[in-house]
């Protein structure tokens, strides 16, 4: 029974945690890279994660956001996003998850059709962002729209000091 | 509810969750609910939920007649309606598109040694490659040498051919006004220099817009299902697909063949709905390719990128390459391509 709940753990003071849900490491790292050099007031710590669930061996802290990516040019990545949403609980979906579309520039090489990932981003009422993370000018406006989200996730749920601090930075 | 239970069942019934199952206290829960209902609730439709089983023809095409394209590699490209094109002037398009390949082959664009300067241009139409009555009729331009000697036959040897053809273009014909005739798929077989000075010809003539047609690995592997669905009397082919596997230094391909009838037993197992194909489908005879893959090899398919199809009735790269191999099914392919020609250019 390894579900992600939001409210497992307790929150640290002035940090944030971010979990980024995805295959394609290489992207991913430069993603990450870029997301912690903006700057915030308050600590961000980003984790990465091939798939849910996450193994026993690690115990990370209260997570503020899951970030899962889908690479419209890989069928593998939908279906692992597929198989790891089961693995987050319900309340999770209520502002504290966000999905990540990457490759729709390059539409000669896309495995999967756009509106297989609008109906499954949809079906969970979250927000979608589009980028293309092989381009590296991307990068920067990406983490910004992810850390934005974040804040707004962090400001609606109570007891949550890093938010404010997240804004101002 | 026991929120573990919540998450394993279906999207639609977590969403029915009320907030007062939480203990945090209903009111900012509530109102993030009601935000989240009142953003757009459009549901995308999916871009082909049925399609028309290609073994349908509208008309009667005379093998005889269109056997010359089949068993020939196609490059496609997609292109935008013509205007002011009259099929009543075709011998004065050959003319003037023979004058303009001679004059552009003077001026020492696409010299080539040992290249002849006597060519001829013929245009001609080929009746019966259309969907419906109200698609434009095809027509083909081909650029014959000349031959020197009178004793030869007058038709030389044929250098460059290329056709034009619209099948079930509707949405296309809807939106544009008579002076146009929408032909969207274009076809070309030949030297890529011929192509350019035949496509420069046509730009400047109709104000039109040649680019090419590029298949990604969504639309092979509808191809791929569409194919293999296609009852044949005898298979000349094995079906074969190609992915291309990114890494680096150089990209691995990894080739896959199976029968065809073996392939068709598959498709018939998933196959549910007689005459129409939909993306589930679709999805799952590719998943059944991969996951036999998998379980020999150990690596995921899905990862990688399609590349190519090939199978009894036509074979398809990536690159926008085609080759048609059964006239049964000629309009079927010809159809699904005019339809990603018409998406492209929309």
């Amino acid at each position: 029974m390894s579900v992600l709940r939001p409210l497992d753990k307790l929150p640290s003071l002035n940090t944030a945690t971010i979990l980024l849900v995805g295959t394609e490491d290489a992207l991913l790292q430069q993603l990450v890279d870029s997301m912690l050099k903006e700057d915030c007031t308050s600590e961000l710590k980003v984790h990465l994660a091939k798939s849910l669930p996450l193994p026993s061996s690690v115990n990370p802290p209260r997570i503020d956001l899951i970030v899962f990516v889908v690479n419209l040019h890989s069928k593998y990545s939908l279906q692992n996003t597929e198989e790891s949403l089961h693995h987050v609980d319900a309340s999770f979906f209520l502002g504290k998850v966000c999905f990540l579309a990457t490759g729709a520039g390059r539409e000669s090489h896309c495995s999967i059709h756009q509106h297989t990932v609008v109906k499954l981003v949809h079906t969970y009422q979250s927000p979608l962002l589009y980028c293309d993370l092989e381009v590296p000018c991307s990068w920067v406006p990406t983490s910004l729209s992810l850390l934005t989200w974040l804040a707004q996730g962090l400001s609606e749920w109570p007891g949550s000091q890093a938010s404010a601090a997240l804004t101002d930075g | 509810m026991d929120s573990y239970d919540a998450s394993e069942s279906t999207p639609r019934q977590s969403t029915s969750l009320r907030p007062e199952d939480y203990f945090i206290g209903a009111t900012f829960l509530q109102k993030r609910l009601e935000s989240v209902r009142k953003q757009t609730s459009f549901i995308p439709t999916p871009p082909r939920r049925k399609i028309p089983h290609c073994s349908q023809l509208q008309e009667d095409v005379d093998p005889q007649k269109v056997a010359f394209l089949l068993h020939k590699q196609w490059t496609l490209y997609s292109l935008t309606p013509l205007y002011k094109f009259s099929y009543s002037n075709l011998k004065e398009y050959s003319r003037l598109l023979n004058a303009f390949i001679v004059a552009e082959k003077q001026k020492g664009l696409a010299v080539e040694v040992g290249e002849d300067f006597n060519v001829k241009v013929i245009f001609s139409t080929v009746l019966g490659i259309k969907g419906t009555q109200r698609d434009p009729e095809a027509f083909l331009v081909q650029i014959l040498s000349k031959s020197q000697l009178p004793s030869e036959n007058r038709e030389g040897k044929v250098l460059w051919t290329g056709w034009f053809c619209c099948i079930f273009g509707d949405s296309l014909l809807e939106t544009v006004s008579e002076d146009f005739t929408c032909l969207p798929l274009f076809l070309a077989n030949g030297a890529e220099s011929n192509t350019a000075i035949i496509g420069t010809w046509f730009q400047k003539t109709f104000d039109c817009y040649f680019s090419p047609l590029a298949i990604n690995a969504f639309n092979l592997s509808w191809m791929a299902a569409m194919w293999t669905a296609c009852k044949m009397d005898h298979y000349v082919a094995t079906t074969e697909f190609l992915w291309s596997v990114p890494c680096s230094p150089q990209s691995l391909d990894i080739s896959y063949a199976i029968h065809p009838e073996d392939a068709k037993a598959i498709w018939d197992s998933v196959h549910k709905t007689p005459g129409e194909v939909t993306q589930e489908e679709v999805d799952l005879f590719m998943d059944c390719l991969y996951s036999h893959f998998h379980r020999h090899f150990k690596i995921h398919l899905s990862a990688t990128r399609l590349v190519r199809v090939s199978t009894s009735v036509a074979s398809a790269h990536t690159d926008g390459k085609i080759k048609i191999l059964c006239h049964k099914y000629l309009i079927g392919v010809l159809a699904h391509l005019t339809e990603l020609a018409i998406f492209q250019i929309e």
